[in-house]
């Protein structure tokens, strides 16, 4: 495929992790946190990790919004769409993230009314075709998504639909990262930056990492090559004493972003207060939520769900998997309790989630490095 | 759903005011809005997210990005 397999060439990637191989001091450790699920995936799927010099450690950040989104908000939607005459569309990566009381999957077994749709525009036409019924689309995800969320939201509206809202879930990454931040026991050295996400929102809004904080970023592509060429970067400012936001994903990332979908993201949601983050806590002003003039589509005001607070289970420890405090297989139940089949925490759902994506592809390669634990955990 | 992929367009068509388009991506074509790259045109390379275009695939940078990618082998190969 074009502008995928010329940057996955694997005597190129040789010859970088040399020259990132060259560029760590001795006696100096870095860590870097990939803040996005897609660059996790990637570095899974192709073992990136055997291209880094031992020095050199990847932190999983919390840039997977399946894997962030609380109980809490997967019980209010299965409280609307237990509603009379409610049909709930869903992306196929929510389907499986388990509630207080099972996922959309198992709700669906009870028979609730929850499809699958491929693209938010795809609920405007179950919308259509129910006209007795009222459609809501389960909004979630990061900068990438909301804009596909806002479109189909005003076109909605622009077409007099009255049987179609949305239960908002959209989050943003910057308050994320700044939380991640301030908490006490980080040590990142610098970050691999959201490459989709800033297609949207730009280079411009990381401004405050090297400023405030002190550290590097650098927006990267996703396929091997892009990542091990952000991490050359990132090791090539800390050398030079250098501290700045860095684009290695040109190709796609514009600095501005793109101005028409920040403009209908805008017009038709605003940021939320307050909003719980699994792992994370809560976290002012890191979700979207809808305005006003769109309340008629705004599936929180039509059907009030209880907004109840719950707790992840006990066994779950997704929290210091998203903030990097522990590896997926230190999870006491990955693998065991916990499997892509029968997830107990959502980093084991989504494609994009650390778990997950150490379960699927990382297995085999740390069984070779690590036997004895590995052994043990059968 | 976050893991985009390019694709390139081969059609371009107004629906009630929404510009859609048919988007091949490596023999599989599907449906995506084009509304938030309204100068996308037929044969570009586009980012697809969730049926929706988020961004063009730019070839000049794209190009620039590998050239500077092989540079780094061949600077590596030479020292050999
Ligand atoms: S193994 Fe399961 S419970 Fe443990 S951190 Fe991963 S997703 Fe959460």
């Amino acid at each position: 495929m074009r502008f995928v397999d010329e940057y996955r060439d694997a005597g190129t990637a040789r010859a970088l992790s040399a020259r990132i191989a060259e560029l760590c001091e001795p006696g100096r450790a870095y860590a870097f946190m990939e803040v996005c699920g897609g660059h996790t995936h990637t570095i899974y799927k192709h073992g990136l990790e055997d291209h880094l010099p031992p020095a050199v450690s990847l932190v999983h950040g919390p840039g997977c919004p399946v894997c962030v989104i609380p109980m809490g908000r997967v019980d209010d939607a299965m409280h609307i769409a237990r509603q009379d005459d409610v049909i709930m569309t869903s992306f196929g990566d929510m389907m499986r993230v388990p509630g207080s009381h099972g996922s959309f999957f198992d709700a669906n077994a009870e028979g609730t009314d929850i499809r699958m749709v491929y693209s938010p525009l795809d609920s405007l036409k179950i919308a259509r075709a129910n006209p007795d019924r009222q459609v809501v689309f389960m909004a979630i995800g990061f900068e990438t998504t909301t804009p596909s969320t806002a479109l189909t939201v005003r076109r909605a509206a622009a077409e007099g639909l009255t049987n179609f809202s949305i239960f908002c879930n959209h989050i943003t990454i910057v308050p994320a990262l700044r939380a991640i931040l301030d908490s006490p026991d980080v040590r990142i050295d610098g970050f691999v930056g959201p490459g989709h996400v800033s297609t949207v929102i730009g280079c411009r809004p990381y401004d405050f990492i090297p400023r405030d904080y002190g550290r590097p970023l650098v927006v990267s592509g996703f396929e091997p090559l892009d990542i091990l060429q952000s991490i050359h970067k990132l090791l090539r400012q800390l050398r030079d004493r250098r501290c700045e936001v860095e684009n290695q994903y040109t190709r796609v990332v514009a600095a501005e972003g793109n101005p028409v979908a920040l403009a209908v993201i805008d017009e038709v949601l605003e940021p939320r207060p307050d909003f719980e983050w699994r792992g994370l806590g809560r976290i002012p002003w890191s979700a979207m939520r809808v305005r006003e003039r769109y309340a008629a589509f705004d599936a929180e005001r039509i059907f009030a769900p209880p907004g109840a607070r719950v707790e992840d289970p006990k066994a779950c420890q997704c929290g210091e998997v998203l903030t990097g405090v522990i590896k997926p297989w230190e999870c006491k139940v990955f693998g065991t309790g916990c499997t892509p089949e029968t997830p107990i925490g959502a980093c084991m759902v989504s494609p994009e989630g650390a778990c997950a994506a150490y379960y699927n592809f990382g297995r085999a390669r740390h069984r070779a490095t690590e036997p004895a634990k590995e052994m043990s955990r059968a | 759903m976050c893991l985009g992929i390019p694709g390139r367009i081969v059609a371009t068509v107004d629906v009630a005011g929404l510009l859609m388009g048919t988007v091949d991506f490596d023999g599989l074509t599907r449906e995506v809005c084009l509304a938030y790259l309204p100068d996308a045109r037929v044969g570009e390379y586009v980012i697809v997210h969730v049926g929706f275009a988020i961004s063009m695939v730019d070839e000049a940078e794209a190009h620039r990005t590998l050239e500077m990618l092989r540079s780094m082998g061949t600077s590596l190969e030479a020292e050999l």
